[in-house]
């Protein structure tokens, strides 16, 4: 790789392709930054900031940040590790996320994450909000507590499934995903195999009548923590 | 009522929830009636409205931590009826029953040995120091650790058939999500007849304890009663499915193989200003005498028989003591428990060694329906769990009754019973106090107040004339 750009994560050096994110080639080389509103399949967002890495003593989004020769990004540091595990607790508390009996639990990446962080209880205040749910539509649950406003419905639906059933309305605490439609879900084109539907990380998007389905013990995350998979390939390259 | 004196005892221990009783007194300082208060709201019929009908079985089991599989399996049947699952395979059938026997037999083995045995083995006079879970590890170890690894028996059968030992996620509409792998099996089957033998040595202290203290038992909380619960097609105890049976108390069928769809057509519930809990009662008989009792006394007394052999022959030694007629002693209910307890091995062991358990046909789906209503012998008693759910998949109702709630009545009367022989003048003897706790103790276990588990019992003992004022007040 004649052009490759040389950095280092955590003082391991990394090549990467011009135009990458951190991110990007972070993963291909193993490092697992943790993440929530960030998928492979879509372009990069940068909303949530769970990835929040330091580079040159800078904070960056390691989802939209570019790398350029020679950077010195910190990832693993307790300070990161902190600034994560509090972006964590504010979706938890200002959800309604009901781990034990959510039909997500052990395929929730923010659960996950919530673990690989080591969060115990949340230290803010856990805000009660209102939300609705729309179960109008035949094949699709749509539950507003666990939302984490990440946005890949919204742009799911855009990039992947060509379709724009999804967008954010209102502001501040007001800000919610919403339905292209006058009515509710159900009159709107979404389709249970698209892709918006399958990439929520959480139990806000969800197929009907699958709940459950996945013995305890057989869920993505019960095995292992979220990240594995990437961290994997380390292993592998080793 | 005239003029009445209240004697207050708060709160009830080593007994599930919040629970305060009153005792009525009149001038004379005679009892004239007794209150069990449950003053705890639940609240769950109102708020998995809106929630999606899969949830559900999920969801509710959340009310217990001691027989959580109890709603989750109720539920789940109610949800069946749902997704149209008339008949399940006999994977699913048989992998929900294997978790529901190791929940009876941990439950059950949890009351017995962890709450009840102090009682018995130590006297209801013991001093409170002594007459705990503590003192039975310290006086009898080898029996604590029997009670201990009899409730983990039960708890690993949960593990494999649920996922995990409390609140777990095995039965879904219209099954179950696993079957069970030879090494889940070879892992139980190593240990059931140890389980068996325990079994057997736990029904021998309740029955011996019984019939040796017969008189004293036969005048505590004692009383002449209906008893229901489900049972077999033909006449079989069965603890996960049947129909409706109610034996009056001299044994004639009043209600028998009755479908529980529709058990809204022969029970009713009372609400009383005085307890959050409401009171069932068989609608021809009305609220005054429609009541009846569930849990393990009235399984034993309304079951033909039971299809496992060493239960059968306990069985018939109980029915021996009352001539066949159904035993109405409070304090039989832990013999009879202990019936079933012995019951509860045998048929795991039986579904141990059936092969159906690693079929992979887990799951089956039929017409859909708005209406479904599941029920199930939990370790208490009889369950009710009702739901419909409209065109969106979301839960617009739902109604539970629990086995706490069917014995509403019964405990009451036990606890009036037990205070008109034990409460006479003023005085609040730790005596009469202990006695009262023992008379519930007999219908609901659990162990919400650990305190009086580890020897101290904080109780408030208030009495009131009947003007209104405490003329006496004790705690301990």
């Amino acid at each position: 790789m004649s052009d490759a750009i040389k950095f280092t994560i955590d003082g391991v050096e990394i090549e990467a392709i011009p135009g990458q994110t951190i991110m990007e080639a972070a993963d291909e080389a193993g490092i697992y930054i943790p993440r929530l509103c960030a998928h492979k399949d879509l372009l990069p967002f940068g909303s949530c900031r769970v990835c929040t890495v330091m580079v040159n003593d800078r904070p960056q989004a390691a989802c939209t940040q570019p790398v350029s020769p020679g950077m010195s990004v910190e990832s693993e540091t307790e300070e990161l590790r902190q600034i994560r595990t509090n972006l964590v607790e504010m979706l938890f508390v200002e959800g309604n996320h009901y781990c034990p009996f959510c039909e997500k639990s052990g395929n929730c990446e923010l659960q996950a994450l919530g673990y690989r962080l080591g969060m115990l209880a949340p230290k803010y205040p856990y805000m009660f909000n209102k939300h609705d749910v729309d179960a109008s539509h035949p094949d699709i649950y749509i539950d507003h507590n666990r939302c984490i406003l990440c946005a890949r419905c919204v742009r799911s639906s855009k990039e992947l499934d060509g379709k724009n059933v999804f967008q954010f309305v209102g502001r501040g605490i007001h800000k919610k995903v919403a339905f292209n439609s006058d009515t509710d879900l159900a009159a709107t084109n979404v389709s249970v195999t698209d892709k918006a539907i399958e990439n929520c990380p959480v139990g806000a998007i969800l197929k009907k009548r699958t709940a459950y389905a996945v013995p305890i013990g057989k869920r993505t995350y019960d095995s292992q923590p979220i990240g594995s998979d990437i961290e994997a390939r380390k292993a592998a390259a080793k | 009522m005239g003029a009445t004196r209240k004697v207050i005892i708060e709160p009830v221990t080593r007994v599930e929830g919040h629970g305060k009783v009153s005792i009525l007194l009149d001038e004379n300082g005679q009892v004239t009636r007794a209150r069990l208060h449950i003053v705890e709201f639940r609240g769950f019929e109102r708020f998995i409205q809106g929630r999606p009908y899969w949830e559900v079985p999920v969801t509710v089991q959340r009310l217990c931590g001691i027989c959580p599989v109890s709603h989750h399996l109720a539920a789940a049947k109610a949800m069946d009826v749902i997704v149209g699952a008339d008949k399940l395979t006999p994977t699913a059938e048989k992998m929900r029953r294997l978790m529901h026997y190791g929940q009876t037999y941990q439950s059950h083995v949890l009351h017995f040995f962890h709450l009840v045995s102090p009682d018995l083995l130590f006297g209801f006079d013991a001093d409170p120091a002594i007459r705990n879970i503590i003192g039975v590890i310290k006086k009898y170890p080898e029996l604590a650790v029997q009670g201990v690894m009899m409730r983990k028996f039960g708890q690993e059968v949960i593990k494999v058939t649920a996922g995990k030992k409390i609140h777990g996620t095995g039965a879904i509409p219209g099954g179950i999500n696993k079957n069970l792998s030879i090494a889940e099996r070879d892992f139980l089957l190593k240990d059931i007849d140890q389980q068996i033998e325990w079994s057997r040595g736990a029904l021998k202290i309740a029955k011996d304890y019984t019939v040796e203290h017969l008189e004293e038992l036969s005048d505590f909380g004692a009383f002449d009663s209906s008893h229901l619960s489900l049972i077999r097609e033909d006449g079989a105890m069965d603890l996960y499915d049947g129909g409706i049976r109610m034996i009056d108390s001299e044994g004639n069928k009043v209600i028998d193989h009755f479908n529980y769809q529709n058990y809204t057509d022969i029970i009713s519930e009372e609400v009383k200003d005085w307890s959050y809990m409401k009171f069932p009662f068989i609608k021809e008989q009305g609220t005054e005498n429609g009541w009846y009792r569930v849990g393990p006394l009235s399984r034993i007394n309304t079951a033909d028989f039971i299809d496992t052999p060493e239960a059968e022959v306990a069985r018939q030694e109980f029915k021996a003591l009352t001539g066949g007629k159904p035993n109405n002693l409070t304090m039989a209910y832990h013999w009879a428990r202990m019936i079933e307890v012995l019951h509860a091995a045998e048929k795991m062991k039986e579904l141990l060694l059936d092969e159906d358990l690693q079929g992979e046909d887990l799951v089956v789906k039929g017409e859909r329906r708005s209406e479904g209503v599941g029920l199930i012998e939990a370790p208490r008693g009889t369950l009710f769990h009702h739901y419909k759910v409209n065109e969106d998949d979301q839960v617009t109702m739902c109604n539970l009754i629990v086995s706490t709630t069917s014995n509403n009545v019964p405990m009451n009367l036990a606890v009036e019973k037990v205070a008109k022989k034990y409460l006479s003048g003023t005085e609040i003897t730790e005596g009469l106090l202990n006695r009262v706790e023992v008379a519930i103790r007999a219908y609901d276990p659990c162990l919400s107040c650990a305190t009086h588990a580890l020897g101290k019992m904080p109780l408030t003992v208030s009495v009131v004339d009947h003007n209104g004022q405490v003329v006496d007040k004790k705690s301990t």
